[in-house]
């Protein structure tokens, strides 16, 4: 017989079994709550730690500040959530019950001011009768203003539980995918016999468990199998499993939902139990598993019950209490009273005993049980007290007594310190309900079993209300067997191992009727039963109404032990059954998941990926400025020694290409590549300007629109052979016009012969640009081709190779108004010809210039780009109008003569330049006529585009302007209010640089 | 959820962009009614309960368009098809209708 002992081997841990328990006694881990230090052995929960050393106040209660103890064993534990680590590791809410010690762990309660073990928020349970369930919507609704200001951050004060760290988390959280042919989900006896019996096959196996070791209640209750403890089983299985090479076993690893197709999210807590994750191991794992069959072995989880004061520190769930003894070896009290409505009281009574625990009382709501349960009280020594309750409980911080109502209707009380309650089991049926599954009551097990399961589900053990551990063991080969037949492959036979079935018997106890105190159903967010009956007074009764107006299971543990008993209270205040009342489901996740989990590496830089354009390196190296441009990290500009600003580097570089040359990468431009017989009248389909009649060695600008006549895109289209296009999208649309094509191509007309492919990243493509472009192109040109004006015109397109044999495609385009050109090389190259033409243009006074200097240059030509083409305006609106064909279909074509999309009152493009030319403008600025007031009926427009231009030496802008293009040379406002703007500007053409277009053609 | 894609296989939801309808034609812009027919292709749509036939996009994957079979309650998928096939079935090839 164990007995708790103050020997060797346990240090100062009073409550520590002298022998039993699967903690590694060899080993001492250090851990401090709330500042003292305690010693506990490997294996330990906090919780089972903390009870080692004879500490049961944990914590505050959410609402009254009432002290709190341990409840369970267990992830639904409602109670002992404490804040666990320091700085930036700081993480509150986690349930003491499944932390697992470790040495150095740091340990705090919460909700607790200024300390906890006085607390002055408890002045609130004096206050209790204002903090009934719907108190905020009563309490704090007048004034209204005051909500804000006063009452919300008061409440938050108040009621809030752990404080997160404020620093970054410094941990790495990891993702994963998996797939098996049977997936089990618990690794107690009913999942391990499951997967056992899918794993003798080839058949790919994953198991997971939520614990740190497996068993779950078969080792918990300290039963045998095969005629040995249940855990010499569970480690000849779990050798087994871990030795084959088609089964993964995942510990520390709760499922938490379930998702179509056979899909589960679970997340593994690799290095929880570690002071600090080993380097490049992550904290935690979010997993995916896709399995064909699922083996639900979720368990059950115990029923507390309601009675005065069950939540005083000593009250504990009678499964609970059998754990802390069997699994952990520590006695959670030396004086106990059971109280129960089913058998199980009597395996809690022999665990006690064995313990070495006093036993006072066996309290049972039923008047009559078996022989068996009596033989066994009577052999602990224990009162039996049968058709009894326990009313409530005596003490403060920790229960020093209970009072009972006998049959007779007696008034008694008793000496304890523990409390261990059972009101039955309710089965943990979460993760059948997250697809929508309603579960239906069963009447002779008193709980809600699953429904219609998800396709590929099947049950085992206790989730099936099969209780008993010989049952789990039976329903867990023939599912486990089944699943893998399922699956596909042929069962090999796995004999059953044997255990006995304990007596599950159950009659119905929800709540005790006259409570001596207040009585909890939801500890965590401390709702009473009396709530409960207000709630059903001021007509609540549904039950999502009932859940709305107490909060009844919306705290993180999602009342796993409160709704069933709010339903049962609930279905007795009104006189219907259970299932007329409603039915509890749950929504993903499970247990609680971090934040950090969910976000795995995708934070800060790695948010999302980084897109690198070929000429990155050698701008790096020359001190270029970047920009993000969606994924891509663009040059912006590239300051040189001796410019102030960015202002100064951007003039430059504008001036160099509008005087002698300049060299931009324009890689990240959408590049698609069109082949195939067909391809011309595609394209015709998808643009709104006529492409029918380009020659082959030509390109002509084109712009897409929607179907519903807005402006998609614009770009060019380039003609290389008979049946070769290659085309130019946006940098922002690259992906959405490939997807637009493959559209059209697949799905509007699959009878057209047309290839698409994405070649955005297989080409380099640098603008060279200016007066002197043909001539450093001349450097680089292989000599066999003509680039002279006569052989090589404006929108002239040609296969050549450059530097001495390399393939490159060159295209005489201009987006800055100089003579221009774009040359493009295979992405291997981009890094080398960016470096060639650098070198090449020295002698040309040529300069590199990025998105800024193209922006500048653009605006004084008057090109559209992103803010114009935003979503809102049509090819008129821009005006590009006149390019819109009539004769063909087009995507974008009818809708887009709707009526209200060719009204000449609509904004058009035109430029703008202040009226005093020293002023700025900005975009985003709304016209107003000169002398109309400022307000939205007047508003004319706004200023989409501004820059300040080198070549006019002053600020130039585009805009939206009602009938724009009609009123060239009147004066408007340009009215900011945002930034305090109201600057006159004059109507002028948008085209601020050669408006006649000489210097493209040379 | 889960797509088997004729080419590729039974993929995660994630590789594929969802777009509407795989019911409804684009009309005939030469349609004297065609002002109407095009409001209505481009903008409305009825969601009735049940199986619906959807337009699927395997963005991360072939770049195939796919017509699946859905139930909007279930998410229970009975068919993908390659909707270039579905397409051609319901529509012989006419080059030259435009």
């Amino acid at each position: 017989m164990a007995t708790p002992g103050q020997g060797s081997g346990t240090g100062s841990q009073p409550n520590r079994l002298e022998t039993g328990g699967l903690v590694d006694r060899s080993r001492i881990v250090r851990f401090t709550f709330d500042g003292k230090t305690y010693t506990g052995h490997p294996g330990d929960t906090l919780a089972s730690a903390l009870i080692a050393n004879g500490v049961s106040l944990t914590g505050r209660s959410f609402k009254y500040h009432r002290p709190r103890g341990i409840l369970s064993a267990g992830s639904e534990e409602p109670n002992a959530l404490v804040e666990l680590r320091e700085g930036a590791r700081r993480e509150p809410n986690t349930r003491a019950t499944v932390a697992e010690v470790f040495d150095g762990l740091v340990a705090r309660s919460q909700n607790r001011w200024p300390s906890l073990d006085f607390d002055v928020m408890a002045v609130n349970s004096l206050l209790s009768p204002i903090f009934v369930a719907g108190f905020y919507y009563k309490t704090f609704m007048w004034p209204s203003a005051l909500w804000e200001k006063l009452y919300e951050p008061a409440i938050r004060r108040a009621a809030g539980l752990g404080r997160a760290s404020d620093e970054a988390d410094p941990d790495t959280y990891d993702k994963a995918t998996a797939f098996a042919d049977v997936l089990v989900i618990g690794g107690g006896t009913a999942g391990l016999a499951a997967a056992l019996a899918a794993a003798r096959t080839n058949a790919r196996v994953i198991l997971v468990d939520e614990n740190a070791t497996l068993g779950g209640r078969g080792v918990d209750d300290g039963a045998d199998i095969n005629g040995n403890p249940a855990h010499e089983w569970v480690r000849t299985v779990e050798a087994e499993l871990s030795s084959a090479p088609n089964v993964r076993i995942l510990r520390r690893t709760t499922a938490f939902g379930t998702y179509d197709g056979g899909t589960y999210g679970a997340v593994e807590r690799v290095s929880d139990h570690l002071a600090v994750a080993a380097q490049g191991v992550p904290r935690q794992r979010l997993w995916r598993i896709v399995a064909k069959e699922t083996v639900l072995a979720s368990g059950a989880t115990e029923r507390p019950v309601v009675f005065g004061g069950n939540d005083r520190p000593g009250v504990m769930l009678a499964g609970a209490v059998r754990t802390y003894i069997n699994r952990f070896g520590v006695l959670p009290g030396r004086r106990a009273v059971v109280f129960t409505n089913n058998d199980y009281g009597a395996s809690t009574v022999a665990a006690l005993k064995r313990a070495g625990a006093e036993v006072v009382a066996l309290v049972d709501s039923r008047a009559q049980i078996s022989d068996e349960v009596k033989r066994i009280a009577s052999e602990a020594g224990a009162r039996l007290l049968l058709g009894a309750v326990v009313t409530g409980t005596l003490g403060k911080k920790r229960v020093t007594g209970v009072t009972i109502h006998t049959r007779t209707g007696e008034e008694e009380r008793l000496d304890c310190d523990l409390v261990a309650m059972s009101g039955g089991w309710n089965p943990n049926i979460q993760l059948t309900t997250h697809l929508g599954s309603k579960p239906t009551w069963n009447d002779k097990l008193l709980c809600f079993l699953p429904g219609t399961l998800p396709h590929g589900m099947s049950l085992a053990g206790a989730v099936a209300g099969d209780f008993t551990l010989g049952k789990t063991l039976v329903g867990g080969t023939s599912a486990g067997s089944a699943a893998v037949t399922a699956a596909g492959y042929a069962a090999v036979s796995v004999p059953v191992p044997k255990a006995a079935d304990e007596s599950d018997a159950v009659a119905p106890l929800w709540r005790v009727k006259s409570p001596n105190g207040k009585a909890f159903v939801d500890q965590q967010n401390d709702v009473t039963e009396s709530d409960i009956e207000l709630a059903e007074r001021e007509g609540f009764r549904a039950v999502e109404h009932l859940k709305r107006y107490t909060t009844l299971g919306m705290a993180t543990d999602q009342g796993r032990t409160a709704n069933v008993n709010a339903l049962a209270i609930m279905a007795e205040i009104t006189g219907r059954t259970i299932p007329q009342t409603g039915i509890t489901v749950a929504r993903p996740p499970y247990t609680p998941v971090s934040l950090g989990t969910l976000a795995g590496h995708h934070r800060e830089k790695h948010f999302k990926p980084t897109r690198l354009p070929p000429s990155y390196r050698w701008a790096k190296e020359n001190g270029c400025v970047f920009v993000e441009t969606g994924l891509w990290l663009r040059p912006s500009y590239f300051p040189r020694p001796g410019e102030k600003d960015w202002l100064e580097t951007v003039k430059r570089e504008v001036t160099t290409v509008r005087n002698a040359v300049g060299i931009c990468d324009v890689s990240t431009l959408g590049k698609v590549d069109l082949q195939g017989a067909d391809t011309a009248a595609f394209l015709d389909r998808i643009y709104m300007n006529g492409l029918k009649t380009l020659p082959i060695g030509k390109c002509r600008y084109g712009g897409m629109l929607r179907e519903d006549g807005i402006l998609m895109d614009d770009g060019t289209v380039a003609r290389l052979g008979e049946n070769h296009y290659f085309i130019t999208t946006t940098t922002a649309n690259a992906v959405k016009v490939v997807q637009h094509m493959e559209y059209c191509a697949q799905w509007l007309w699959p009878e057209l012969d047309v290839q698409i492919v994405s070649a955005t990243e297989q080409w380099a493509q640098y603008a060279v640009a200016g007066p002197k472009s043909r001539e450093l192109l001349q450097k680089i040109v292989d000599p066999a081709f003509d680039i002279t004006d006569a052989g090589f015109p404006y929108l002239g397109v040609g296969e050549i190779t450059v530097c001495g044999g390399i393939k490159a495609r060159l295209f005489r385009l201009s987006f800055s108004g100089e003579r221009a050109y774009e040359i493009g090389v295979p992405a291997r190259y981009g890094d080398a010809l960016m470096r060639r033409l650098a070198e090449a243009g020295k002698e040309f006074g040529a300069c590199a210039y990025g998105t800024e200097a193209l922006g500048v240059m653009r605006i004084e030509k008057g090109h559209i780009s992103g803010p114009e083409l935003n979503g809102t305006t049509t090819p008129r609106d821009v005006g590009l109008g006149g390019m819109v064909s009539t004769k063909k279909d087009f995507i974008g074509h009818v809708l887009g003569k709707r009526p209200g999309l060719v009204d000449p009152e609509r904004p058009a493009l035109i430029g703008f330049r202040p009226l005093d030319r020293s002023q700025r403008l900005r975009s985003g600025a709304h016209f107003l006529k000169r002398d109309a007031q400022a307000t939205a009926e007047n508003d004319e427009g706004y200023m989409t585009s501004v820059a300040y231009s080198p070549s006019n030496g002053h600020w130039v802008g585009l805009g939206l302007l009602k009938r724009g293009p009609e009123r060239i040379g009147e004066i408007v406002r340009a009215y900011d209010p945002v930034r305090g703007g109201d600057t006159l500007v004059e109507v002028v053409s948008p085209v601020f640089v050669d408006p006649e277009g000489v210097r493209v053609r040379g | 959820m889960r797509i088997a894609c004729p080419y590729c296989g039974e993929r995660s939801l994630d590789e594929f962009l969802y777009s509407g309808d795989a019911t409804v034609k684009r009309p005939d812009f030469a349609s004297p009614t065609a002002a109407n027919e095009f409001v209505s292709y481009t903008y409305e749509r009825s969601n009735p309960p049940g199986m619906h036939r959807e337009l699927w996009y395997h963005s991360a994957g072939c770049h195939a368009w796919l017509v699946v079979t859905r139930g909007i309650a279930t998410h229970a998928i009975t068919s993908v098809e390659v909707a270039r096939d579905v397409a051609l079935n319901e529509k012989p090839a006419t080059k030259d209708s435009i």
